[in-house]
């Protein structure tokens, strides 16, 4: 589904940040993506969204060489894609639950015709009763898993989480990586960024360590 | 040693009678759904402001130029709807007999409409400020005048009509006000002129500002475009969704500005209308005309109000087009970014 081949990128005549990358994310797989901080993994991720242009290598996204997708088509493919940012990226102005549907609100999709899966996605991360308050009022763990259900609420293709149990407590985060892991089993394919090692030993699933830009992947 | 003890008292299991028990609670219900953009924020309410002060500033110049245009007009048909017959007196000259044959001899003319002979006391009027009252015209070799209305449209033949006078009373002198009238459309010229230069750069300060505002007010807004494109958003659903709220907040503020500056000329236009004929309203009157702008007055502030809602909504498309286009700008060229990898 999504395949890289010695993918490189530099920020303008600096090192390398990321060099030679060569994997395939296929359809349904589970994998994290750790490595120490400054190692590349936010960049990595901003390649899967398709919101860096690597420097050189090819990308295929979804059968697609991704230097060739012209701009306007780049949002439908994004469609494809749920991203969880590590820092959330909620609208202030808007309620968990029109935080959660603006994916779809953003298709052009009617309210009736969504109002329920977002009610019972809410439900399923633990925030049935939080659906009218605004993201300021909300804890960490709240905001974290607002925005997981927004990157859940369209079935992507592929999940892409930047340390998303960064803010939650130990039992918390046991219960986003099942939910992470229910929809893996629903057949999306989820690449978790995270430096938390207790919470990879819960899995067994696919490693990916990037170190000083390099990937080493444990199957 | 007695060990503190904490009693508690165990609970009991009471049940309370059915009435008493709570209902089962409904479900939640969701709030109405709000705009993406939101409504009102301290920098949207800002720009509205300025959009309304621009917007007064433009239409009250707009409103002035008219007002002039109007006035250098009537000016300039005021005199050149008169000509004047001027006889000067001379020693055993008949001036009354020779007032109502110039005064005859051009209205014989086609063109003219109407001949008025300034009596004694029109003239003695018209000489006062320099000369006094109860001045006695037949002490002094005062010319005398005929006042003589014509048709704007089909004027007379003036120089047959100043040769015929010449031959029949070699003291009369014809004067068409030619050289007023042409002092006076350069004149008025030049003011419209003026006026519509200040108008365009009024316009064009309130379009910078505008742009400018729209600009300031957007950047405050661009993690909403971010998001927005980062779930899939296409270019033109953000743009549409960020069109829609500035044309609504440069409606808002156009109006207030247009609507204040209509008021201020109708306010003027009644004032004037109060007052006539008190010393004060006839100067402002004979210098700057009527207040009242008429209705091409009121459509331009109308039309001005409709430009800045448009060029407010079309800075906003343009600015957010701009902004996505950074965005891919960052994606294809990864040196502009200022977020470091982690």
């Amino acid at each position: 589904m999504i395949h890289f081949e010695n993918v490189g990128l530099r920020y303008g005549m600096g090192p390398e940040i990321l060099r030679d990358l060569t994997f395939d994310i296929p359809k349904r797989s589970f994998q994290f993506l750790t490595g120490p901080s400054g190692a590349g993994k936010t960049t990595l991720l901003r390649l899967l969204l398709m919101s860096l242009k690597p420097t050189r290598g090819l990308i295929r996204m979804f059968e697609r060489d991704v230097s060739r997708i012209p701009r306007n088509e780049l949002p439908m493919l994004r469609r494809r894609v749920g991203i969880v940012f590590q820092d959330f990226r909620l609208l202030d102005h808007l309620t968990t639950y029109e935080n959660v549907a603006l994916p779809l609100r953003v298709r052009g999709k009617d309210e009736s015709s969504y109002k329920t899966d977002v009610l019972e996605l809410l439900k399923w991360v633990g925030l049935g009763e939080r659906i009218n308050v605004l993201p300021p009022v909300l804890s960490g763990g709240e905001k974290q898993r607002v925005a997981i259900a927004r990157a859940l609420i369209d079935r992507p293709e592929v999940l892409l989480a930047d340390e998303p149990t960064g803010n939650v407590d130990p039992p918390m985060a046991k219960r986003l990586l099942n939910l992470f892991m229910e929809l893996n089993r629903l057949g999306t394919a989820v690449v978790i960024a995270t430096h938390d090692l207790g919470l990879m030993d819960q899995v067994d699933a696919r490693r990916m360590i990037l170190t000083e830009g390099r990937l080493d992947i444990y199957e | 040693m007695n060990k503190p003890t904490t009693t508690r008292r165990k609970p009991t299991a009471v049940t309370p009678p059915p009435e008493a028990q709570p209902a089962r609670r409904p479900p939640m219900r969701v709030r109405p759904t709000g705009p993406i953009v939101p409504p009102s924020n301290i920098q949207g309410n800002a720009l509205m402001v300025v959009i309304a002060i621009m917007s007064f500033l433009a239409c009250l110049t707009l409103g002035g130029v008219s007002m002039v245009r109007a006035t250098a007009a009537s000016w300039q048909s005021q005199i050149s709807r008169e000509i004047t017959i001027q006889i000067k007196p001379e020693e055993n000259f008949d001036m009354d007999a020779a007032l109502i044959k110039a005064r005859d001899l051009a209205l014989s003319f086609v063109g003219t409409k109407d001949g008025k002979i300034m009596d004694d006391q029109a003239t003695a009027r018209l000489l006062e400020p320099w000369l006094g009252a109860g001045l006695d015209l037949a002490e002094l070799p005062v010319p005398r005048l005929v006042i003589v209305t014509i048709d704007e449209t089909s004027p007379p033949d003036f120089e047959a009509m100043r040769a015929q006078l010449a031959r029949a009373i070699p003291q009369a002198f014809l004067d068409d006000h030619r050289t007023w009238v042409d002092r006076l459309v350069s004149m008025a010229r030049t003011t419209v002129l003026i006026g519509t230069a200040i108008l365009s750069l009024v316009f064009v300060a309130m379009v910078l500002t505008v742009v400018f505002a729209t600009r300031g007010t957007l950047s405050g807004n661009r993690h909403i475009v971010e998001v927005l494109h980062f779930v899939g958003a296409e270019a033109s659903f953000v743009a549409k969704e960020f069109q829609m709220h500035f044309l609504k907040i440069s409606l808002k503020g156009s109006a207030a500005g247009g609507i204040l500056a209509a008021a201020v000329f109708g306010a003027a236009s009644f004032w004037q209308g109060r007052t006539l004929a008190t010393p004060q309203t006839d100067q402002a009157t004979a210098l700057f005309g009527t207040f009242s702008i008429g209705w091409m007055g009121y459509l331009g502030i109308f039309a001005t109000m409709l430009v800045i809602a448009l060029l407010t909504t079309l800075t906003a498309r343009i600015t957010v087009m701009r902004t996505i286009d950074e965005i891919d700008l960052i994606r294809s060229d990864p040196a502009r970014t200022d977020n470091l990898p982690d």
